[in-house]
């Protein structure tokens, strides 16, 4: 065995010497990275207008909102938005997250000054057409419809209820419900529009066959005379009431022929000290290889599910740490059994030292693949944006991960799960 | 930049064909093994073999057992996988490239070697079971299915990749086995390499690793061309939600036909185009602005795939709540009829072209996209076939669309597919 992490080298990686970082007048952070091997460009962006801002009673107007900018603007209507785009070949979309609003796009280089000023069109002139409210409302309505008899959507939905609180905003469904819909006005829209979206604590990352002094110009151009002295303070994650016990709900699906599962810790934020520990012990239970050791127990040897693994998803607030399957409905006890059971080795003995090597160079050696398209650098200076690191940061991760021993595994789990109290929902044909 | 057609072709004396090309953009290799077998190729009984071989593929050998290799590509930071579709079998490795040489000596050991232990077989049977399940509790799933084995009453194209229930149950370790020592063989395969690395070099490892390995006596191909429609298929399915959904699919060209570019740019226009790595949307296509603006759909997409034989065009629809799949399909035909008297526009012909040039542009990003296209237009023709995509979009007239639209799209050639809830249907 070859215990040695793999060869990389961290000059190749985006840094500060390849990553050109601005902020404009009105509070837009643009990063920028050229890259010339193909006539191809990427921009990734956000804005503070997540669904945080929203209760309850109004869930679903941060998505809603933001799937009607691409709908009509003060002078463009739908068809003259999609034309410009698609008869370039190009993309543009726009989707509310929790704390964010996030868009993207891509395009022949030779046509991102289109791509921006009509992305800047569409995120601060929406016209929020009558006509095509309803049709979204419609269109969500099907989609909600679909959502209710999904066991995957389903159990996921109910979990992050179950952890993290009907009333929270991470525990509140994205995309709202049938009623809450039903109950957006255009008034809703406008307002919501107007006081949310706006140029502080934004971020605009653009890569490809692009100069940086280009980029910024465009951006410069397209979007720094934005202003909107209304936009409140950046929203920040409500506290979160742990649990005390564990609480499961079972969701009765008849007519399928597969349970889906979600059983779950509350995991760290992304800034937390012990985030890259989860990181690498979670690689360990539910990522290498074929998932890890959730897929090794659960699908190799048991032979219980198609598909199984783990996920730990940090970012402004805590996330959840948890575990997937999907199984036949007579297997749901057994793969609950196992993953609880997995989840205590965890806390109750260290790793192996092939383990932790293995996951180290899976991560490690893994960054080159993941930063070879436009999209997979975009996404990591968003990253870097979001949280707050300096341009350096991914020449830092591989020493960080390097650095890990068991016993920093063990506490980082030992900190975050408690196999007696956890989160489990499970969607899926009744119990015989 | 990466021009796609500078590309090395060469045959072993063994069959094995060989496509390298070389893109030194980023430190990283993508290996891909083709194996000219699919679910085309499966008789009644063994239905879905050859996506079960594709998982037993990764059981193991006696050189590297149980999940060694799975272990040693993770190791690198590489990532593995395989596919299995109609027409092909499909095994890759995207590596850093210093570890070049551990992806072609995984293919070529899996290309012989591996062990198909009965009780791996047995594990893998529920487990594709599970995937088969997974996949029933999708309506889409459940009426494509229909609809595609309506369609092709003869040909193997009927049954889904995944196999029929009732053959994943009842298939022996002997006839996966048999079906792997039959079809896997260097004569039968294709190994296209992308990335950085030394063409000379890396030819000389090929043969090397490869040159020893005996071609198979292959069996005569299992084909049997389905015959032509007489009239409208219809299938109806009842299930659980509250969604209704329709499908329409039309019997098309194969890749290799003389019709297939011109119904590429129809269904485009049509249904929007789903070209390679492309990022665009499908709102300005005709059958978008005529069911979902309309306000009859939630959803809607077409598909048309380049396969070996003639397979579909399909039209997916999820319809609005309030709204009869009998309204959609009123609205489909007037669309499909619309194509008589109103003709693709230069526009619309413009948008697909341009559409297929920026798609273009994103898939060289990434090896393993290169590795993909290439390897995939290799089993269906050559690899010209992907090269050469543009050029052959750009000969097509609108009078070809004029005639394709008159040939395939018509009823008395299609099999359309209804889902509707149970808790809609009136009782009787």
């Amino acid at each position: 065995m070859n215990n040695s992490l793999p060869n990389l080298d961290l000059a190749s990686l985006p840094g500060a010497d390849t990553i050109t970082r601005v902020t404009l007048d009105n509070g837009i952070t643009v990063l920028t990275r050229e890259n010339a091997n193909s006539p191809a460009v990427v921009i990734n962006g956000y804005l503070m207008a997540g669904a945080i801002n929203v209760d309850q009673a109004q869930a679903g107007l941060a998505e809603f909102t933001a799937s009607m900018l691409m709908r009509g603007t003060q002078t463009r209507d739908f068809a003259a938005i999609f034309e410009e785009l698609e008869s370039v070949g190009a993309g543009f979309g726009v989707g509310a997250n929790t704390h964010t609003v996030g868009f993207s796009g891509k395009a022949l280089a030779e046509d991102l000054g289109m791509l921006l000023e009509l992305g800047s069109d569409v995120l601060r002139n929406p016209a929020f057409p009558a006509d095509h409210i309803e049709r979204l409302r419609g269109e969500t309505m099907a989609g909600l419809a679909r959502r209710a008899h999904d066991t995957r959507s389903m159990a996921d939905m109910r979990f992050d209820e179950l952890l993290f609180g009907a009333d929270h905003p991470y525990g509140i469904a994205s995309g709202g419900s049938a009623e809450t819909v039903q109950a957006i006005t255009r008034d809703d829209l406008v307002a919501y529009h107007q006081k949310f979206y706006g140029p502080r604590d934004m971020a605009i990352v653009i890569v490809g066959a692009v100069t940086p002094q280009d980029a910024i110009a465009l951006v410069e151009k397209h979007f720094g005379d934005w202003q909107n002295p209304n936009q409140p303070e950046t929203a920040t994650c409500p506290p979160i009431a742990k649990l005390e016990s564990k609480a499961t709900d079972h969701i009765v699906m008849d007519g399928k022929t597969q349970s889906d599962i979600v059983l779950g810790f509350l995991g760290p934020e992304r800034n937390h000290p012990q985030y890259r520990a989860v990181t690498l012990t979670n690689t360990i239970f539910g990522r290498f290889g074929m998932m890890g050791r959730l897929g090794e127990v659960i699908r190799n040897k048991q032979g219980l599910a198609y598909y199984s693994y783990s996920s730990a998803s940090g970012g402004f607030g805590p996330g959840a740490w948890n575990i997937y399957a999907g199984v036949n409905p007579e297997n749901v006890q057994l793969a609950i059994d196992s993953m609880l059971s997995e989840a205590t080795r965890l806390i109750t003995e260290l790793v192996s030292e092939e383990e932790i090597a293995d996951s180290k160079s899976y991560l490690i050696g893994g960054m080159p693949l993941s930063l070879e398209r436009n999209e997979g650098v975009a996404s990591r200076l968003m990253t870097i944006q979001l949280f707050g690191h300096d341009l350096d940061y991914l020449r830092r991760v591989p020493g960080e991960i390097a650095a890990l021993t068991r016993e920093d595994l063990m506490q980082a789990a030992q900190q975050f799960i408690d196999p007696e109290v956890y989160a489990l929902a499970v969607a899926g044909p009744g119990n015989n | 930049m990466t021009t796609l057609s500078d590309i090395t072709k060469v045959q072993l004396e063994n069959g094995l064909t060989v496509l390298l090309k070389e893109v030194k953009t980023a430190p990283i290799v993508s290996f891909w093994m083709w194996y000219r077998v699919g679910s085309r190729n499966e008789p009644t009984g063994k239905t879905g073999v050859s996506h079960w071989v594709e998982h037993m593929q990764f059981k193991g050998t006696e050189a590297f057992p149980g999940d060694a290799v799975e272990k040693m590509v993770s190791r690198t930071g590489g990532n593995w996988n395989a596919m299995t579709s109609f027409d092909w079998t499909t095994y890759y490795e995207t590596l850093p490239a210093d570890q070049v040489r551990l992806a072609l000596e995984i293919e070529a050991d899996r290309m012989v070697n591996s062990l198909y232990e009965p009780e791996e077989v047995e594990s893998e049977r529920t487990v594709i079971i599970s995937e088969r399940q997974g996949s029933e509790n999708e309506p889409m799933f459940l009426l494509d299915e229909e609809v595609t084995a309506a369609a092709f009453r003869v040909h193997p194209y009927h049954h889904e990749v995944l196999g029929d229930q009732i053959d994943i149950e009842t298939m022996s370790r002997d006839d996966l086995y048999g079906h792997y020592k039959t079809f896997y063989a260097p004569n039968n395969a294709i190994a296209v390499l992308a990335g950085d690395f030394d063409t000379e070099d890396v030819l000389a490892q090929i043969k090397e690793i490869y040159g020893d390995i005996p071609p198979s006596e292959l069996p005569r191909p299992f084909v049997r061309p389905e015959p032509p429609q007489r009239g409208e298929r219809r299938v109806m399915l009842e299930g659980d939600g509250e969604s209704s959904y329709m499908v329409a699919s039309y019997h098309g060209p194969a890749a290799n036909d003389p019709d297939y570019f011109p119904m590429l740019v129809l269904t485009s226009a049509l249904s929007g185009a789903r070209m390679m790595g492309g990022s665009s949307s499908n709102r300005t296509s005709r059958l978008y602005k005529a069911l979902v603006l309309e306000e009859l759909a939630a959803f809607m997409s077409g598909s048309f795939f380049a396969t070996i034989d003639p397979y579909l065009y399909s039209v997916s629809v999820m319809a609005r709540p309030g709204v009869t799949l009998g309204e959609i399909e009123t609205a489909l035909d007037a669309e499909i009829a619309r194509l008589a008297d109103e003709p693709l526009t230069e526009k619309e012909f413009e948008k697909v072209r341009k559409q297929a040039k920026a798609a273009f542009a994103f898939s060289a990003e990434s090896v393993s996209n290169l590795g993909f296209w290439y390897g995939y237009s290799e089993i269906l023709d050559d690899y010209t076939w992907f090269t050469d995509y543009i050029s052959k979009l750009e000969q097509v007239t609108i009078e070809d669309v004029q005639r394709v639209a008159k040939k395939y799209l018509v009823n008395s050639n299609r099999t359309v597919g209804h889902y509707v809830p149970k808790s809609q249907l009136v009782p009787a």
